[in-house]
């Protein structure tokens, strides 16, 4: 054995059916946490389901669907402290609402409107970041503040396996290790990124060991299973609270849809591929496990479509309604005070949208 | 009152503003114990610590990264780079983040966070070491670009940039940091942000500049005056937001503008000060703006980097063709 190689473990609880095949976790032992669980990524693929239908109708930008990963952002987000910040990339929808960002706010950003960042909710979780993995350093940033006012708080960011070929992540993960921050890094390695497939992003076996570079322990967890995610994560977030400092966690999952609705994957990969991953997707899984253990039956199950499609149904209304920002709103957040010469564009900017020539 | 350089100005103000604020923390290549490459930290580790003076790995794009999740945590990060040619790394992070995360989260979250470099020649220093890119942050919207020209404004600028609510550029002349002291009061008086200078008044031409070149500005006004010809001397001090009052006003007295900056001439920040006096006070103007700039080049390396630096003479020769102007 080579020195210092660190075999990378793959954690995973229930398989594609649902069956355990892995150790449950203590919070498993309460049937409502797990039912907490799939109500969130039910939600999820419902309100993801509405956003698709929004933007092919005109309704909503260019938008991130999180189909079949949905368990990564909610595991994370369920192992959580409310006191922690999420750092998320954009494919997070599900950890952002189970962490108390509302359906209409994302909607609203997802529609171009940036109140849906000015969360009611988690008010210092950061907001979605599209230049992919430049993020991963502010999550640096938020537990070295937190380890600096000896905070118990912990930064958790999640990013794709693309984003682990940028060198803001090499520097990022590197910077956590030495400062030994309280942070979580979680990969969602769903296989792609936009075209270009796993296998051209990185020669590395997996994407976990990039963090045995960078000081760090490194795991992969299967992405599919919210229960190995979560539990995963309730480490990794205890070892980071104790001072023990940070983590990488590699979720394993496929993406099952386009990279945006502006991307057409059938360019580059075969439907086949796609179907082949279909079988082994989050949701399945845990309603197949809650029903074995006859907790979950037909009749919850319709109860509970039935209350997320309404919620998603409401939200969405509650956004197509809402008038767009007036346009001193593009002028007010610049600066904390406006410059001179700004408040003139402003000026100038309201008159014109007053129909002035 | 003491005699301080430059770089000991900037010293005195990371002192006074991490004693007065304990959320103001200093972090860069070589700041702790080391005190820095040009000694603009020497101290404070001994004083503060290292929780709040933070020698970080060689990664000039996470040292802005992670200033902007300390600001977005109610710190007030002070980032060293070491060097203006490092400081191109940090530009993703500044536009893409530091400067909009006011404005993308409705001022839920902010970033009063400064991004220190030393900048510009005239230092005989190894290649990527004598940049001036201070247009290329006066160009992002959301960022302030500070720029001082001596030990009193250096201290009283910086004070100011690091109480500044939103992220400050503040690049300090490398060429300045020990050429001459001047008296500095520690008394922890900021200089206001957003307000031009004018380091001398003068009737006949109006020489704008900023940073090193300040010191040929006044040179110029100096051998000006023996001709009889009386220079005002606005220092720009912060080039975003930019006061264009100051200038202006100076314009209409004398009609004649001369801006004089080290950076490349194309785009350059005298670009915009020519363009706002073009829109505002054209019928003030009695002859064609000048511009004394650096060539549209690289920075050469240091044995030819003299022919690249605005000189006195240059400005001269300007000041004279416009006056000679009819």
């Amino acid at each position: 054995m080579v020195a210092g190689y660190q075999r990378i473990p793959m954690n995973c609880v229930l398989d594609a059916e649902g069956k355990v095949i892995g150790k449950m976790p203590e919070f498993t032992r309460d049937p409502d946490e797990l039912v907490r669980l799939y109500r969130v990524l039910v939600l999820t693929r419902m309100f993801d389901t509405k956003a698709i239908a929004l933007q092919r109708t005109g309704r909503l930008g260019t938008y991130a669907s999180s189909l079949g990963q949905e368990a990564i952002s909610v595991g994370a987000a369920a192992a959580m402290q409310p006191s922690d910040v999420f750092v998320p990339s954009f494919r997070e929808h599900g950890g952002q609402l189970w962490r108390g960002v509302t359906l209409k706010e994302l909607f609203l950003y997802w529609g171009g409107d940036e109140r849906g960042n000015d969360f009611v909710g988690p008010r210092e979780d950061f907001p979605n970041c599209a230049p992919v993995g430049s993020h991963v350093p502010h999550a640096v940033g938020v537990a070295l503040a937190f380890r600096l006012r000896g905070e118990k708080r912990v930064s958790v960011c999640v990013f794709g396996d693309g984003a682990t070929s940028k060198g803001d992540f090499a520097e990022a993960l590197n910077m956590a290790g030495v400062w030994r921050v309280p942070a979580v890094f979680v990969v969602n390695n769903n296989g792609w990124a936009i075209s270009v497939p796993r296998s051209k992003q990185s020669a590395a076996k997996t994407l976990a060991q990039k963090a045995i570079a960078a000081g760090l322990p490194g795991e992969q967890v299967d992405g599919n299973d919210v229960i190995a995610i979560r539990e995963v994560m309730e480490r990794a977030l205890s070892r980071a609270r104790q001072g023990l400092g940070p983590s990488l966690i590699e979720a394993v999952t496929y993406r099952l849809c386009d990279h945006t609705t502006s991307d057409d994957a059938s360019r580059y990969r075969d439907d086949a591929e796609v179907s082949l991953h279909w079988p082994a997707e989050p949701l399945v899984r845990l309603r197949n496990f809650l029903a074995s253990t006859g907790y979950w039956d037909k009749q919850k199950e319709e109860v509970l479509l039935h209350e997320c499609s309404s919620k998603v149904e409401q939200a969405a209304q509650e956004y197509l309604a809402t008038a767009a920002q007036p346009v001193s709103s593009i002028f007010d957040y610049v600066y904390a005070e406006m410059p001179p010469e700004l408040a003139e564009q402003r000026a100038i900017a309201v008159a014109m949208a007053q129909g002035a020539p | 009152m003491s005699e301080l350089s430059l770089v000991q100005a900037v010293n005195a103000a990371l002192k006074r503003a991490m004693s007065e604020d304990a959320s103001v923390v200093v972090l860069g290549e070589d700041v702790g114990i080391d005190g820095g490459v040009f000694r603009a930290t020497e101290g404070l580790f001994e004083v503060f610590g290292g929780e709040r003076v933070l020698d970080t790995p060689i990664a000039e794009a996470s040292i802005a990264g992670v200033s902007i999740g300390l600001a977005a945590q109610g710190f007030r990060p002070v980032a060293e780079i070491q060097f203006t040619g490092f400081a191109y790394a940090c530009i993703d992070q500044i536009i893409n983040h530091a400067s909009r995360l006011r404005t993308r989260t409705r001022g839920r979250l902010t970033c009063p966070m400064v991004l220190r470099s030393p900048a510009g020649g005239g230092i005989q220093a190894v290649e990527h070491h004598s940049e001036s890119p201070e247009a290329m942050f006066a160009h992002i919207p959301g960022v302030k670009v500070v720029m001082p020209s001596s030990p009193a404004r250096a201290y009283g600028l910086l004070l100011s940039a690091i109480r500044d609510p939103d992220p400050v550029v503040f690049l300090e002349p490398t060429r300045l940091y020990r050429a001459a002291r001047g008296e500095v009061v520690d008394d922890g008086a900021g200089i206001p942000l957003g307000r031009c200078i004018t380091l001398r008044p003068g009737r006949d031409v109006t020489i704008v500049s900023w940073g090193a070149m300040i010191k040929e500005a006044l040179d110029t006004a100096d051998q000006l005056a023996a001709n009889n010809i009386d220079a005002e001397v606005i220092d720009v001090a912060t080039l975003k937001p930019l006061d264009r009052v100051t200038i202006l006003d100076s314009v209409e007295r004398t009609g004649r503008l001369i801006i004089v900056h080290e950076a490349p001439m194309t785009c350059g920040f005298g670009a915009e000060i020519a363009a706002c006096v073009a829109g505002r006070a054209i019928t003030s103007l009695l002859a064609p703006v000048e511009r004394v700039t650096g060539y549209d080049t690289m920075m050469p390396y240091l044995r030819t980097e003299g022919h690249y630096m605005p000189s006195v003479g240059a400005i001269l020769t300007a000041v004279q063709r416009t006056m000679a102007y009819t």
